[in-house]
């Protein structure tokens, strides 16, 4: 049975690109180690270099700079990990500070590291999901290694003020390290604007292969390799090298930065597309969130009385695919801590929506989501206990 | 193109009973409910109303509105089917798993959301007990032993967190001291410790 699809869960991963797809084919047949010194090995080397070139130009940071791993929760580990070396060592500087709203390749390592003694703080965000900069400053001391911060949510796509960030950290003295994976290919990310020491990526959210990402350090930055066991990566990460993958994330990252204002602009559009249209469709809802620091397609959206999972699957029947931060679909009790954190109350945690947009969505796609979802949630509410 | 719906996670039965709900409440509906049941909490993702019509101590007819996950909804709708004609007895006996079976079974971190469904059952029987002025036999039923070492039956540490005597699983081991023998039940007792503290919203 052929079946209308509606993919609007672009924040959890992307399609590859076609011309990536035909990149990573054609990459295959170079075989040879890029370790390897003869023609063969030399080959994939050189399609490795262009890729870390073409990442370093999408991000605004030199080629050396550019580590490239196994995605970006190797990427975030390995920061984690060299900031724990660094305090083994005996570092005057022992307190990491991060936020409630991160990842959980950094929320569940800082809870790993915090059972093990390291002293970490976790910085709160306002309800809008924006870090709370007068607490943030209060958190800063000169005993501070280490403050993590993301560029953009992956559940609400709100943007933190990562310069003003940076500035603060640095004035103690403190390195900092952002988690850039969601605003790759929707907002300029510029290590050099942001000032930023490490910063994360993943390749699979901006229409790369997966599996593949990349930790962009500065050169004068700490650096302990996470993986040990080879020179790759001039020592910082080894294992051979991912030919196929890394030339597919250097074709991403050239698209990416091809037409990257094109591209915020239109996600952006059918984002407000869908929002205004639920809002005059669809009584009683609440948009989580930044309206003004926010990922351009990402839609996170509460419907009270109607339950987040029972909402996904009714909108999976229709071919329509998002993600929920209901604790139903998580499968503990307990719905999204990002909602939580930023105050959004439970029971409009249980029934949240995210819809995030990439580059293959129309308004059509809008259309079509505005046609099914308001008489789901009628149903639904319907149903449900007042 | 793949058709997803192949894959479900749910069983067709589930998915049926998701997409067409039996015996639900419609807004305007007069139903006089001779019992009414009310278990979970929206703060937990999911709550549930049973409404009861008794006629010669069998269920006559049934209402509920559920507000939760596609488990939830079709649990208790495939328990509004399967309580209809039953003896107040047999519908106090229902369990999570006849309803999961009849369902053709949950994925297993789904379980949870199927014993909604048989507690508010029998919160409206014993509802309609209540409001009748009758004794209630039903009530003490049979308790599994969930620790053999030490004897803790599912019912002990049912009222115990009910009554909020075990806040924490350290105190319910206090006071029952499950699990300080041999072991084996620790993870069946804090999945039911869990579930309990979820049914009764404690």
């Amino acid at each position: 049975m052929e079946q209308h699809i509606i993919y609007l869960d672009n924040n959890a991963t992307t399609p590859m690109h076609e011309d990536v797809i035909e990149a990573v084919h054609e990459a295959h047949i170079l075989y040879g180690n890029a370790s390897s010194m003869h023609g063969l090995g030399r080959a994939s080397a050189q399609a490795i270099e262009q890729s870390r070139q073409a990442i370093a130009s999408l991000i605004d940071c030199s080629a050396k700079e550019v580590v490239f791993t196994s995605g970006a929760s190797e990427a975030n580990n390995t920061v984690f990990s060299i900031i724990r070396e660094q305090i083994d060592l005996g570092s005057k500087r022992n307190r990491i500070i991060t936020t409630t709203i991160e990842h959980p390749s950094i929320i569940e390592t800082v809870k790993y590291l915090k059972s093990r003694g390291y002293k970490i703080d976790e910085c709160p965000v306002d309800s809008t999901g924006r870090v709370d900069l007068a607490t943030f400053k209060r958190l800063l001391g000169e005993d501070v290694a280490l403050v993590s911060v993301m560029t953009g949510n992956n559940e609400i796509g709100t943007i933190q003020p990562i310069e003003e960030i940076t500035e603060l950290s640095h004035a103690v003295g403190a390195l900092v390290h952002t988690d850039a994976t969601q605003a790759i290919g929707k907002i300029e990310v510029s290590m050099r604007k942001m000032g930023v020491d490490y910063l994360s990526l993943s390749g699979h959210k901006f229409y790369g292969p997966k599996g593949i990402g990349v930790l962009a350090v500065k050169t004068k930055a700490p650096f302990t390799p996470l993986v040990h066991g080879g020179h790759q990566e001039g020592g910082r990460r080894a294992g051979t090298y991912n030919t196929a993958s890394i030339v597919g994330i250097g074709v991403a990252a050239k698209l990416a930065k091809a037409d990257l204002q094109a591209e915020h602009d239109r996600l952006w559009s059918l984002r407000e597309m869908l929002r205004k249209g639920i809002e005059e469709r669809i009584p009683n809802v609440v948009v989580n969130g930044n309206q003004q620091h926010c990922l351009p397609g990402t839609l996170d959206v509460s419907f009270p009385h109607a339950e987040g999972e029972s909402i996904l699957l009714y909108l999976d029947m229709e071919g329509i695919m998002v993600s929920t931060g209901s604790a139903c679909a998580s499968g503990s009790l307990e719905p999204s801590y990002v909602l939580l954190a930023s105050g959004v109350d439970i029971e409009l945690a249980h029934g949240s929506i995210r819809f995030s947009f990439g580059r293959y969505n129309t308004a059509d796609d809008v259309a079509y989501v505005l046609e099914k979802l308001p008489p789901i949630i009628k149903r639904l509410r319907e149903m449900s206990t007042r | 193109m793949t058709n997803f719906m192949s894959q479900w996670v749910y069983t067709p039965v589930v998915k049926d009973h998701f997409m067409n709900p039996r015996n639900t409440w419609k807004e305007g509906e007069d139903f006089q409910a001779d019992g009414v049941g009310d278990v979970g909490s929206l703060a937990c993702g999911d709550q549930m109303q049973i409404m009861i019509q008794v006629k010669d101590d069998k269920i006559a007819d049934l209402r509920w509105l559920t507000y939760g996950c596609a488990s939830a909804i079709a649990s208790t709708s495939m328990m509004s089917e399967m309580a209809i004609g039953l003896t107040l007895k047999e519908a106090y006996n229902l369990t999570p798993a006849m309803i999961t079976d009849a369902l053709g079974g949950l994925p297993e971190h789904k379980f949870h959301c199927s014993v909604l469904g048989d507690k508010a059952l029998r919160a409206a029987i014993d509802d309609y007990l209540e409001k009748q002025g009758r004794d209630n036999p039903f009530k003490k039923h049979v308790a599994k032993v969930i620790c053999e070492c030490k004897s803790v039956t599912d019912v002990q540490i049912e009222d115990l967190v009910k009554s909020g005597q075990a806040k924490t699983l350290d105190q319910l081991q206090e006071i029952t001291e499950y699990g300080t023998v041999c072991g084996k039940c620790k993870e069946a007792v804090s999945d039911l410790f869990d579930e309990f503290k979820h049914i009764y919203n404690v």
